[in-house]
């Protein structure tokens, strides 16, 4: 395509709307800020009011930076891949990760010894255990996602990313989202709806950034040079599709005024409940699960050098994940004011989810036929695979709870957290670990990590450190629910409430001990990732990253 | 028989599933289908079956300064670690009380049923404790019990209550579908200060409005606090229905 002559640069429709989009959205914020009688939301409206600023001036120099000609989608017939906004997020999601880790870990100490909760608003447990949550989940967890989708859906489409400014409105905006739920929890900004606790701003803030995310990712499916639709990208689009409709459906609320950060959810009660675990065990299935399998399906086989075990597997895998997983959220309210009825269905599906989920874990698990020699040499691999097995453990664990008799014993316990955890640091972590392993070395064109003993470091510290955090919480979990439950020879209950607290302190110190070892794990990953982006010794030629083949 | 072997081959399931992995939109609109049923299903019918919330006595919607005392509950997490539903077990009605109806939370946007019992259920914590205790275990919860591993609350009686701002959170929750009347609405505040005063000319009004109300200085200090409006709220939880006159078989579901 020769051009006659040389374009006249001039501003492009995308950086007028966005930045004039910021230029309004700074102002309104401005006027909350002076009308609020709220300190925490006004903070909240100048950070809205600066971010704005920020970025409208990016916008404007990336225009005085940028050439006057459209980018190139290709370059010497090899698609011109688009990887800064991947950089960007998958370094967020190494630094979410730390922060949420540590979090966690303090959070842990402080039910062991409550004195570290300080007395204080900002450091008691009520309001850390969301900073908590939310940094592991969607700050870690939502970054490796938009990281590695962003880089899978280019890679299997052969194709650049949609859209100019788009995908980097995406993740920085995301990565804003996150910076004002967490610092709402610590100010006392909550709706008091687990794992949805961002109030209505934050929420809507979300909403937009959502809808332009699975836009850009649709588009670039669209535009694919490749006939078929990798499967990863099927497991990501249905994460990013259920997503938006839980997130909508749980959120419903009614703002107090624009002036106040404090809103009402408009269901109620029983509905509210259903609603909740609706959405909070579909935050599982699909953030937690969906969006990690999609992880799974790309990198496992890239790394391991293999094709996916069975092509058929992973279609019925799919479609009976994502039809399955919808109903279990009751299986959270069992033998409470929740109808039977819907009790009921929740354990049913619950139990039937265990097929799809291992159907997935053997299609994970089977892709080193042939390659399994490489656990040995290669802590990366080793690292995705034993997540996959977690995912295993967990997802047989999960139906087992679902059953209401089980439940009854395990519901209110550390079982439950231990269940949380051995699926959220073993499946989610690790397969996380792995694709941030193997994304940097690739995203900053280096041959390989900076140090593989170190990686071998981090899965040892880091598995010891579940093995203690799981164990723990399985035996304080059923001790505890046995202890409520138990009565003396006279038809006493055995032991007051305070006594089964009691008798969680040496479960908690070796829970926080384990959580520790995590933390120090996530470190030397942190700092194997920081030399790996560092090191001149191990840079490849430049040409070379665009023209890496893909994988299956 | 006819001899069908000559027209085209039928397409197995597989080759049929191709528009899926070749059409994105096909694949966006099917997705959606599929995730959509389950949770159709399971929610809709809450909102129009009739047994889905018992008929009781007594509930009513919450006096504004117990909504307040809510909203601080809401605030600083309790949820995170105290359950509010006592499920029909031996063990759990003889520890907590009757086991929590539906109906006893439906005034409550969001629920607050919770997910994990690190401290007791509070469903019917209302009227164990003195208010003093109350206020001492706010305070510094080992100075009353001394295992206990929940964080001290000091500064919540050292708060005055935001009254402008409960007022507005309560006429919200009439827009969201709390029966508040326009009776309630209108004397809010007039309600949120006899109720921590048990002089105040209002307080009759108070209790014909919001019945089974407690009227008293909640924490003992001049002022209206935060800690007034926690313990209104832990005081009143789970005392609204009479199990008396509850009839467990006409709402058997």
């Amino acid at each position: 395509m020769a051009q006659p002559m040389p374009l006249q640069k001039s501003m492009r429709a995308n950086e007028m709307v966005l930045g004039g989009f910021f230029a309004v959205f700074a102002l309104f914020w401005l006027y909350v800020a002076s009308k609020t009688t709220e300190g925490a939301y006004a903070f909240h409206a100048y950070l809205f009011v600066l971010g704005s600023i920020i970025a409208m001036v990016a916008v404007f120099k990336r225009y005085l930076a940028r050439p006057a000609e459209p980018v190139p989608q290709e370059i010497n017939g090899l698609p011109n891949y688009e990887f800064g906004p991947v950089k960007v997020a998958s370094v967020m999601a190494m630094f979410w990760g730390v922060a949420g880790f540590l979090v966690g870990d303090i959070i842990a100490w402080q039910l062991a010894f409550p004195v570290l909760n300080l007395d204080l608003p900002w450091t008691s447990f009520g309001r850390m255990r969301p900073l908590h949550t939310s940094a592991v989940i969607f700050a870690f967890g939502g970054n490796v996602l938009l990281a590695s989708s962003f880089y899978v859906v280019q890679r299997t489409c052969r194709a650049r990313i949609a859209g100019d400014l788009a995908p980097w409105f995406v993740i920085l905006g995301y990565n804003f989202f996150i910076l004002i739920a967490g610092t709402g929890y610590l100010l006392g900004i909550t709706q008091g709806k687990e794992y949805a606790e961002p109030e209505w701003y934050a929420d809507l803030w979300l909403t937009i950034v959502w809808v332009v995310y699975f836009l850009v990712f649709l588009f670039t499916v669209v535009k694919r040079k490749e006939p078929h639709i990798y499967v990863a990208n099927w497991f990501y689009i249905a994460f990013i599709l259920t997503i938006a409709v839980l997130h909508l459906g749980n959120n419903a609320t009614v703002p107090v005024s624009i002036f106040s950060s404090k809103s009402v959810i408009v269901w109620g009660g029983v509905q509210d409940a259903m609603f909740q675990w609706w959405y909070g065990h579909n935050a599982v299935g699909f953030f937690l699960t969906a969006g990690f399998l999609a992880i799974m399906y790309y990198f496992v086989p890239k790394r391991a050098n293999r094709p996916v075990y069975s092509y058929r597997l992973s279609i019925i895998h799919f479609w009976a994940l994502i039809f399955l997983y919808i109903w279990a959220g009751p299986h959270h309210l069992h033998y409470t004011a929740l109808p039977d009825w819907a009790q009921t269905l929740g354990m049913t599906f619950s139990i039937m989810l265990w097929m799809p989920s291992w159907g997935g874990m053997i299609n994970g698990l089977m892709t080193l036929s042939g390659a399994w020699d490489k656990l040995r040499t290669d802590p990366v691999l080793r690292m995705m695979v034993v997540s996959v097995a977690f995912y295993g453990m967990s997802t047989f664990e999960g139906p087992l709870m679902s059953i209401k008799a089980v439940n009854s014993l395990s519901h209110y316990t550390d079982w439950t957290v231990g269940h949380v955890h051995s699926g959220a640091l073993g499946w989610v972590g690790y397969v996380s670990f792995g694709a941030l392993y193997c994304l940097f070395p690739w995203l900053w064109n280096k041959r390989q990590l900076y140090s593989l003993r170190l990686v071998n470091w981090h899965f040892w510290i880091s598995t010891l450190g579940i093995v203690l955090y799981i164990s723990a919480m399985w035996v304080s979990g059923i001790m505890q629910g046995l202890m409520w439950r138990a009565y003396t020879a006279l038809g006493y209950l055995e032991y007051s409430f305070v006594e089964t607290v009691e008798a969680m302190h040496p479960y908690y110190v070796i829970r926080a001990t384990g959580g520790l070892m995590f933390v120090a794990g996530s470190l030397i990953m942190a700092y194997n990732l920081w030399m790996t982006v560092r090191s001149k010794e191990l840079a490849l030629p430049a040409s070379s990253g665009a023209a890496q083949p893909v994988a299956a | 028989m006819t001899d069908t072997s000559h027209s085209a081959p039928k397409k197995s399931l597989w080759e049929r599933h191709k528009i899926f992995e070749t059409n994105v939109f096909v694949l966006v609109l099917g997705a959606l289908l599929v995730v959509s049923i389950g949770g159709l299903v399971e929610i809709l019918p809450l909102f129009y079956l009739k047994s889905t919330i018992e008929k009781v006595e007594g509930m009513r919607p919450y006096t504004p300064l117990e909504l307040a005392g809510r909203s601080i509950y809401v605030r600083e997490g309790c949820y995170n670690c105290h359950s509010q539903m006592i499920r029909p077990m031996r063990d759990e009605v003889e520890r907590y009380g009757p086991y929590s109806l539906a109906a006893e939370s439906m005034y409550d946007h969001p629920f607050q049923w919770g997910s994990k019992r690190t401290g007791p259920d509070l469903a019917r914590v209302g009227g164990k404790y003195s208010d003093e205790w109350q206020r001492a275990h706010l305070v510094d919860p080992r100075s009353v019990v001394p295992a206990s591993i929940m964080p001290g609350y000091p500064y919540l009686e050292e708060r005055e209550l935001d009254l402008d701002a409960a007022i507005a959170e309560m006429k919200t929750h009439s827009v969201v579908g709390v029966p508040y009347t326009d009776d309630m609405k209108a004397n809010a505040l007039a309600d949120l200060k006899a109720q921590v005063n048990p002089d105040d000319a209002n307080s009759e009004a108070l209790l014909k409005r919001y019945p089974k109300a407690l009227v008293r200085n909640f924490d003992g200090k001049d002022k209206l606090t935060e800690a007034d409006a926690v313990i209104a709220y832990l005081q009143v939880l789970g005392t609204l229905v009479d199990f008396k006159l509850y009839d467990e078989k006409a709402n058997r579901r």
